[in-house]
């Protein structure tokens, strides 16, 4: 506390004040929302929350949001590596329109990441009467709700997992073709390791967006309760019943599934900080 | 990406193509997958509303109905976009600059609307800004304002989506900001609110551009979070998607896909105009 300050550092003063400033928006605007969610919840006891998280409609919501999400990572897991590996080690006439592409779900509404397949797939959809004369459901069903997800979960993995491909440059890859190997196999072992912590990142938030969609999958899902119920349309449903306590003991299973999350995230960015420097180190 | 490989003509790199094996594969898999679900859907999106003709679009896309929710969900988006750079900016510099116990949490707290989901988001919000809840209840007892409800109520649930886009894109750029520049203003004689304005505040400019951009591009589409807290009522408080929605409820697809095409274009050019400013920033910097 020395009298002496630097020409470039703010009186002690404004620091408090824009310490304040930040603390109170953090605590008012970001954490107050997750707090008010767990005592909604659990304001009369656990009882109650925990009839309503076991429920069978509750129940098949999760199955159903599990099917979900266990259908649409692998999916966009292998689609988003194939698109990594072409942007990061590859040139090729067009790669800026491809990586404006991949990211093109984020700027889409989720309304219209389901309106889309409705205009496609939906009774009065391109396909609608050719499908309906073979029976064939997918709007209203899980066809649908898969299609939506993997549609606004698109860009995840891709998005994560290229800026730490193209970091180390092709020198690798190429040393590996010129030793004989595979395109596949110099994915599989040259190009996998050293993303595996970004990719597992990007794994783990297109899972939680795939769990906790809720715009998109509104549009396609038609709201059958125990059969076209995601948790997170379950939460809406509940909601609008006036069963607030269920509704929000519901609603704090996706928030732990959101919190697990940000927490994991941050675990393994510190995980690929080091490996990163390891690599930096030994070059 | 990088800036080379698009700047050179397109004859002039066949021999760096096919360095490496395995190209031909991969991209099939991404243009296939790409094509099925980003593409087609996004055609049908473009295609389908003018099934109504041309007139036919421009006479359901100015409804009065229409036209009400279009101007909250792109006012109250550029609004609330613009509320969450000074924000944005007061909780960047708190992350990077000070020192302060629990600043470790305020770091992770950012990300916490890109991680709930936004249904949670949404009720979470209504129930703490209701006139009963613990912000609301104080806030109309000292303002008179009920949030929750009338338009307010989707502003602040878009203040809480849209945050962390300002943070994030002005947070690194303020890391890198070299603190040479700020020591040559004070050592030329500049006080302390003339280097932050001058020489602190227009290296931060492209980035807090960026990060409105972007907040608002999320902003203007969203759903989930905003449903519950604006009570919905026609020509009041209906958000665009919304009426998206209530059209396909009604099985008018090319009326939703108009309202869906309307929402496309106006935030490309609105983001295109962005982008612009955004160019000449970083110009004046140079």
């Amino acid at each position: 506390m020395s009298a002496f300050r630097p020409a470039t550092a703010d009186s002690p003063l404004v620091n408090l004040i824009v310490g304040t400033l930040a603390v109170a928006i953090g605590v008012l605007l970001l954490v107050l929302p997750l707090i008010a969610v767990y005592a909604e919840a659990l304001r009369r006891g656990w009882d109650p929350a925990w009839a309503a998280l076991t429920e069978p409609d509750t129940v098949a919501a999760i199955r159903l949001t599990l099917i979900v999400a266990l259908t649409t990572v692998p999916l966009n897991t292998i689609g988003g590596l194939a698109a990594a590996w072409c942007v990061a080690k590859h040139d090729f006439p067009g790669k800026r329109l491809l990586v404006t592409l991949i990211e093109l779900p984020f700027s889409v509404s989720p309304v219209i990441s389901g309106l889309v397949f409705v205009l496609i797939f939906g009774l009065q959809g391109w396909l609608g009467q050719w499908l309906q004369a073979r029976d064939i459901q997918v709007i209203f069903a899980l066809p649908g709700l898969v299609l939506a997800t993997v549609f606004v979960t698109f860009p995840f993995v891709a998005r994560t997992v290229i800026p730490l491909m193209q970091e180390p440059g092709p020198e690798e890859e190429e040393a590996a073709a010129t030793l004989g190997a595979t395109g596949f196999q110099t994915f599989l072992r040259v190009t996998l390791p050293n993303v595996k912590w970004a990719l597992l990142a990007g794994v783990l938030l297109c899972n939680a967006r795939a769990m906790g969609e809720f715009g998109a999958v509104s549009v396609v899902s038609g709201h059958i309760r125990g059969e076209t119920n995601t948790v997170p349309l379950h939460v809406e449903i509940l909601y609008n019943e006036y069963q607030f306590a269920g509704a929000f003991a519901v609603a704090a299973l996706l928030a732990l599934l959101g919190l697990v999350t940000l927490a994991a995230k941050t675990v393994l960015e510190r995980l690929s900080a080091r490996d990163g420097a390891r690599l930096g180190g030994a070059a | 990406m990088s800036a080379a490989t698009s700047a050179l003509p397109l004859a002039a790199r066949p021999s760096r193509v096919r360095a490496i094996p395995g190209f031909g594969i991969a991209f099939g898999i991404t243009a296939l997958w790409l094509a099925v679900i980003v593409l087609i859907p996004l055609a049908a999106q473009v295609i389908r509303p003018w099934e109504l003709g041309v007139a036919g679009v421009w006479h359901s896309v100015t409804e009065p109905r229409v036209l009400a929710s279009l101007r909250l969900s792109f006012g109250a988006a550029l609004l609330a976009a613009a509320i969450n750079v000074p924000l944005g900016l007061v909780t960047a510099w708190a992350i990077v600059r000070l020192r302060f116990p629990g600043r470790a949490i305020l770091d992770g707290a950012v990300d916490l609307p890109f991680a709930l989901p936004t249904a949670v988001a949404g009720i979470a919000l209504t129930a703490l800004f209701a006139p009963n809840g613990w912000l609301g209840a104080p806030i109309e007892a000292l303002t008179g304002l009920k949030v929750a409800f009338p338009p307010l109520g989707v502003v602040v649930a878009l203040v809480f989506v849209g945050l962390p886009f300002v943070v994030r894109t002005v947070e690194p750029v303020l890391r890198d900001l070299s603190r040479e520049a700020e020591e040559a203003a004070a050592t030329l004689g500049a006080t302390r609110p003339q280097t932050l304005a001058r020489v602190v505040l227009p290296a931060l400019a492209p980035s807090i551009f960026t990060g409105f951009g972007l907040a608002f591009a999320r902003c203007v589409g969203e759903y989930g979070s905003v449903i519950f807290i604006a009570g919905n009522m026609p020509m009041v408080s209906e958000i665009a998607p919304l009426l998206i929605v209530i059209r396909l409820e009604q099985f008018d697809y090319a009326g939703a896909a108009a309202v869906g095409l309307a929402m496309l274009a106006l935030s490309f050019l609105i983001l295109l105009a962005l982008n612009l400013v955004g160019r000449m920033l970083r110009k004046g910097r140079r």
